[in-house]
């Protein structure tokens, strides 16, 4: 079973999870996805230091969509940088699971965050309080 | 003896789903959601068949299922090519049932449309993965092209290998700017075009033969 470590009750604050890439290298996508959303639905923001490949990045809007409910969660904020490599590999690469994804991604409550703005550099987030 | 049998067999069958599609490719339509995907669906559709897909509306996520349209044959330039367009939901990360609201429908039946809307975009998604074997991405060119979902999708798109054309679409519209779409993904094609009023469409059907023939 795969928990964050255990912090103390986040009260009013905002907790934020960064997540190191290789936390995540020895976890299935499902895992990946399940502990992403897992944190997101606890109203915490996750940080990826590495992202999620573009399959990942297809469940985790799929699998975010069928968990949506009018009473405590309408999806998540997702921005990403650089862009995803993909174009540059090539076909071999990617069957060999050579895939470039390194790419900072931050992931929020889609409720609690008012502006997830970005430019080439900078990823910019106002987070509201629970 | 039995074994040569079954091995012919396998093989037929592995070629004959090799070849079977090889003359109709089954196109998604994909876009983040009042894009115009269903006004340009049934513009095609209408234009070849003489038949619509499914209904329009300025309200977002109208389209909450994906919808096929099949043996739509695009004749151009003395060649035709047979496709199957499918419409798909709008993708979004969320779906908020409260905007449903600002477009003077009552709370449940706001509640079932957001429903409705979050099962498409997962079945919009799940028809990438699975059952599509190329793309027409529509954009509204009067929005800012630069946003997580057209470039998580177009990554996806392209990790997937799928031909892809982008349609910049709304061109009617003042705001509209192509060369701005054009920047954002400048390893595609762009072609501009408005679905609602038919305009640039002889270039969409060139295109749409020439990419998906």
């Amino acid at each position: 079973m795969i928990e964050m470590a255990e912090v103390k009750e986040a009260g009013d604050g905002v907790r934020i999870d960064m997540i190191s890439g290789e936390r995540m290298q020895g976890l299935a996508s499902m895992e990946k996805i399940r502990m992403i959303l897992d944190g997101v639905r606890d109203g915490n923001i996750v940080i990826l230091e590495q992202g999620l490949s573009p399959d990942e990045e297809s469940k985790l809007i799929e699998v975010t969509m069928s968990e949506i409910n009018p009473e405590d969660f309408n999806g998540i904020e997702i921005e990403t940088y650089p862009r995803s490599q993909t174009d540059d590999s090539s076909f071999l690469d990617r069957l060999m699971g050579r895939e470039s994804t390194s790419k900072l991604t931050v992931i929020g409550p889609a409720n609690q965050i008012e502006t997830l703005h970005k430019d080439e550099n900078l990823i910019s987030a106002l987070v509201s309080r629970r | 003896m039995g074994l040569f049998k079954g091995l012919k067999q396998s093989i037929t069958r592995v070629t004959d789903r090799l070849f079977a599609d090889e003359d109709q490719k089954r196109i998604g339509i994909y876009g983040p959601p009042n894009a115009g995907k269903t006004t340009l669906a049934n513009r095609i559709a209408r234009d070849w068949t003489g038949d619509a897909i499914g209904p329009e509306s300025q309200v977002p996520h109208e389209t909450r299922r994906a919808r096929r349209k099949e043996n739509v044959e695009i004749k151009r330039n003395g060649n035709s090519v047979t496709i199957d367009i499918v419409d798909t939901p709008g993708v979004a990360t969320k779906v908020d049932y409260e905007e449903f609201l600002d477009y003077d429908l009552e709370e449940d039946e706001a509640i079932r449309r957001s429903r409705e809307a979050t099962e498409g975009v997962a079945e919009a998604m799940h028809w990438l993965r699975e059952d599509v074997e190329g793309v027409i991405y529509v954009l509204d060119s009067t929005n800012d092209p630069f946003t997580q979902v057209n470039t998580m999708l177009i990554g996806i798109i392209e990790s997937r290998d799928l031909p892809v054309l982008i349609f910049a679409n709304k061109i009617d519209l003042d705001e509209s700017s192509v060369q701005r779409i054009e920047n954002a993904f400048p390893q595609h094609e762009t072609v501009p075009l408005s679905a609602l009023e038919g305009d640039n469409m002889d270039e969409v059907y060139t295109k749409i033969a020439e990419y998906f023939g």
